[in-house]
């Protein structure tokens, strides 16, 4: 029953892998490529690292594998969202299929400022800056 | 029991050869960075599947330095990025 369980973990979990770096090399831009790697990676990895608990059922082990799972789902959407932060910030470009993209008519590229659009009615020197 | 684990094995080679395509390809150095990252979660992965393997508990001790030292390198990716460091894409 163990033997079987882990055998579907590992088999499903390196499943995920291989759908994330499909992913990677297939989808168009930047954003869409990071969707694909962190969440089926992240599963990916979930998986196999179940499947170690379950094969080895020694408390060390189970506290180490459960430690990278919750290391790793700390890191990888904070991982994802700084290197999304950070290409768009350089300018990458965005596929041509994009239908919105809100942050577009409020980001100043060059001058890396963050407008609101109601500096009017607001007092100009605390107007909305964007905090790095 | 291990032919489940050769397959599995082989899918994540397979996973790491094609994430090796986009490092290779990949048009951006963000896109670069995505790649790297996949890397260290297909060696995580990796190293478990070994460690179930050879039944060498004390390989997940690697696989916890792996992911932390990808975290700090995507982190520190990022900074260099956002900072504008000298870039040939």
């Amino acid at each position: 029953m163990t033997d079987v369980l882990t055998a579907v973990g590992m088999l499903s979990g390196s499943t995920f892998m291989l759908l994330a770096a499909l992913g990677v090399v297939r989808l168009p831009d930047l954003l869409t490529r990071l969707h694909a790697t962190t969440k089926a990676a992240t599963l990916g990895v979930t998986l196999i690292m179940l499947s170690v608990a379950l094969h080895f059922a020694e408390t060390a082990v189970v506290a180490r594998a459960f430690g990278i799972i919750l290391f790793l789902l700390l890191t990888a959407p904070v991982a994802a969202h700084i290197i999304g932060r950070a290409g768009y910030f350089v300018g990458a470009r965005l596929w041509n299929g994009t239908v919105k993209d809100e942050l577009r008519p409020h980001y100043d590229p060059l001058t890396h400022r963050l407008r609101s659009g109601r500096e009017e009615e607001d007092d100009p020197a605390s107007g909305s800056r964007h905090g790095d | 029991m291990s032919i489940v684990i050769l397959f599995s094995l082989a899918l994540m080679s397979l996973a790491l050869c094609l994430a090796f395509a986009r490092l290779f390809r990949g048009p951006s150095l963000p896109d670069r960075v995505v790649a790297l990252e996949l890397f260290s979660s297909i060696l995580v992965g990796i190293i478990g599947v070994v460690a179930i393997a050879t039944d060498v508990a004390i390989l997940l001790d690697v696989a916890i330095v792996m992911a932390l030292m990808a975290f700090m390198a995507t982190i520190g990716f990022a900074r260099f990025l956002e900072r504008g460091g000298p870039r040939d894409d």
